[in-house]
């Protein structure tokens, strides 16, 4: 028992930076990895046999970061307008200022750590709700409809969100990794 | 209808979180076929994809 504890202790860190990225909550993101933990400990039985307790801790993770972003929307305030900056990309006549090249090779970095470390690094750069929605459909595979109920926005202004985490990430990817190698 | 590639970027976008009206889905089609830019940018959308949905199962 006290082995299965200290291992669990020992994913603590990884978990409370998980959850921070997604949270951008000091306390939001302790609450959910202790509440993570408390449930693991009491859930030792259902772990006996699987692989890799890290992959575990997460899965149970994932769902009180869903709630916790359940509760933290209950009083947020609506995304503020950061349309201009996606105005900036096109000219008047909806063409590319500076049309997307090619990435050379994508799927090989998806085999280096520094990538993924570049990747977070961008998505903290997004607004809180902008980047909050972005992990729920795209990291936690949340369905539009299931997102815009949880964050409180119509469907229409969680289409945008999302179009504007793509935009801003692809912009961010472009100048921190692709265009640097 | 033509599209520009400021509303062809946002149905590329639209079309991963729903399934597009066929007149959207008809003309963006149309648009990819003859313009690189937004085919670039198709690719980095599914690719971008890809890739979140491993993040946190490499780190350290």
């Amino acid at each position: 028992m006290d082995d299965f504890r200290s291992r669990i202790q020992r994913e603590r860190s990884y978990l409370l930076r998980y959850a921070s990225l997604q949270l951008r909550d000091a306390h939001a993101a302790e609450d959910a990895v202790q509440e993570t933990l408390v449930a693991a400990l009491a859930g030792e039985a259902s772990f006996q046999g699987r692989a890799n307790l890290r992959t575990w801790l997460t899965a149970i993770l994932k769902h009180k970061i869903i709630d916790s972003i359940r509760r933290q929307s209950r009083d947020a305030l609506p995304a503020g307008a950061d349309a201009d900056e996606l105005d900036a990309l096109f000219a008047a006549d909806g063409h590319w200022v500076d049309p997307p090249g090619a990435w050379s090779d994508p799927d090989a970095s998806l085999e280096q750590k520094r990538f993924f470390a570049a990747l977070e690094a961008c998505l903290e750069r997004l607004p809180q709700k902008t980047a909050q929605a972005f992990l729920m459909r795209e990291h936690l595979g949340l369905e539009t409809g299931e997102i815009c109920k949880e964050l409180a926005v119509t469907p229409t202004h969680c289409w945008v969100l999302l179009y504007r985490a793509r935009m801003a990430l692809r912009e961010c990817l472009e100048k921190e990794w692709f265009g640097k190698r | 209808m033509m599209l520009s590639c400021k509303e062809a970027s946002r149905l590329v976008s639209e079309g991963l979180d729903r399934r597009l009206p066929l007149g959207r889905r008809v003309a963006l089609r149309v648009h990819l076929a003859i313009c690189d830019g937004c085919t670039n940018f198709k690719k980095q959308m599914d690719f971008l994809r890809r890739a979140v949905r491993q993040l946190g199962s490499k780190a350290s």
